[in-house]
């Protein structure tokens, strides 16, 4: 296996740990985007440019925004 | 060392299940279900993947070399799978919503009971 | 339960879970020596039979248009979920007063407006020739029209996403996958058969049906996503008011 599949591997293991354990709501919503744009570049990794480009799309654009309307909404808690 | 991608899969899907038991807000609790199902779509295209591969696009590959190309079909599935992903996050989010119109709390604990 | 025994319970159902994991895991192939014979018999066909050159939509749309068939349902359920549950408990009288104050974000949102309708329309258009496709697409073209919000105001939204054609659009485009189905049995074909010409290789007037499918999804995802959107946001117009129970 190549070096930027493990590495991509690792950022994605460790990127859904960290979605995980942040509390404050509207930090995991951005920490969400971030796992998101992981998870693309090992998509991309793994020769799926269609998977990869739906899952920039969705993770970066439509899953923060409806996640920040609805705490946006029931306001920011843990 | 080549199961590690599958492990990968496992691990974020065990990461996700641990964020949901522990979760104390039902927000919080709607993103980790949307990490458990990231996990599916890891060892989906994992199962796919042939080594020194390429893309299943055939614009500037010369169809001779089809062969080398990873399997199409589960990147079919996984990319309906994740937009279709985000409507259903969202259908969960108004259902949190409405909970908290309802009863001014987003704590899974205080909600337990079903009221009348 | 209280949430040390909930987390005991869970470490004890999780290590047996991992176990269950890596025993599944273990039958599989190993990474990387892809075995099954049907992705590597659809790579060596798919162009040659439906002269487009992204087997993966060809997959979607052809080769497994049942299963996003299925797909365009869920989206359909779940949009349709969501404009339940939220428009019914809400105020008609609510009014939102938001509009963007600083003229710098303003230009350069509405500015963006028009590239990012371009960029989601050539995504679906050129969708079953190179990455991309109705999905993707679909979801980029809704991104766009969200810009007009976050550059402007929510009135100026409500004004370019109204409430009666989206609704009827994703309600039209997610029928017309089924029916055009349905078409091709009343006509004698199997469902969704691939009849119509199939045109020259890598040219936009290519595939047969797969264009067809192809916008009409993107019509369903657009619709979907602006119309989850938009309630959304309109929740935001809405006071909090105390817990009814």
């Amino acid at each position: 296996m190549i070096v930027l599949q493990v590495v991509s591997l690792a950022l994605v293991a460790s990127g859904a740990v960290a979605v995980v354990l942040v509390r404050d709501l509207a930090r995991q919503a951005l920490v969400n985007a971030l796992y998101g744009l992981a998870l693309a570049v090992l998509f991309l990794v793994l020769q799926a440019p269609d998977v990869a480009l739906s899952e920039v799309v969705v993770g970066a654009i439509a899953v923060p925004l409806v996640l920040l309307a609805a705490i946006r909404r029931v306001g920011r808690r843990t | 060392m080549s199961y590690l991608p599958y492990a990968v899969a496992g691990w974020i899907f065990l990461v996700g299940l641990y964020g949901i038991v522990t979760s104390r807000n039902l927000i919080h609790l709607i993103v980790c279900v949307s990490v458990v199902q990231s996990s599916t779509y890891v060892l989906l295209l994992t199962i796919g993947y042939k080594e020194h591969g390429t893309a299943p696009i055939f614009k500037d590959l010369p169809l001779a070399e089809s062969q080398r190309a990873v399997d199409p079909v589960v990147q079919a599935l996984t990319l309906t799978d994740i937009v279709v992903g985000v409507t259903v996050l969202a259908l969960l989010l108004a259902l949190a919503l409405d909970a908290h119109r309802a009863t001014g709390t987003l704590d899974p604990d205080e909600l337990r009971a079903l009221k009348g | 339960m209280s949430a040390r025994a909930r987390l005991a319970l869970f470490a004890a159902g999780g290590v047996g879970l991992a176990f269950l994991l890596a025993w599944g895991f273990s039958g599989l192939a190993d990474f990387g020596h892809y075995p099954g014979p049907y992705g590597d018999v659809l790579n060596r066909v798919a162009v040659g039979q439906r002269h487009v050159t992204s087997v993966v939509a060809a997959t979607v749309f052809d080769y497994r248009g049942f299963d996003t068939l299925g797909e365009e349902f869920i989206l359909f359920a779940s949009a349709a979920g969501v404009a339940l549950l939220l428009r019914e408990a809400r105020q008609r009288d609510a009014v939102l007063r938001d509009p963007v104050a600083d003229r710098t974000v303003r230009a350069v949102g509405l500015l963006l407006v028009g590239p990012a309708v371009l960029l989601g329309l050539y995504v679906v258009a050129f969708g079953y020739l190179t990455p991309g496709g109705g999905f993707q697409g679909g979801v980029l073209l809704a991104a766009g029209l969200v810009l007009v919000w976050a550059a402007g105001s929510y009135r100026a939204y409500s004004r370019v996403s109204p409430t009666t054609v989206v609704d009827l659009a994703e309600g039209l485009a997610a029928a017309a996958f089924p029916a055009l189905g349905l078409a091709l049995l009343a006509s004698g074909g199997a469902f969704l058969e691939n009849v119509l010409p199939l045109g020259t290789r890598g040219s936009l007037l290519s595939g047969g049906t797969i264009p067809l499918l192809n916008w009409t999804a993107a019509i369903t995802v657009t619709a979907a996503v602006t119309l989850i959107v938009a309630e959304f946001l309109e929740e935001l117009a809405v006071p909090l008011r105390r817990p009814t129970r």
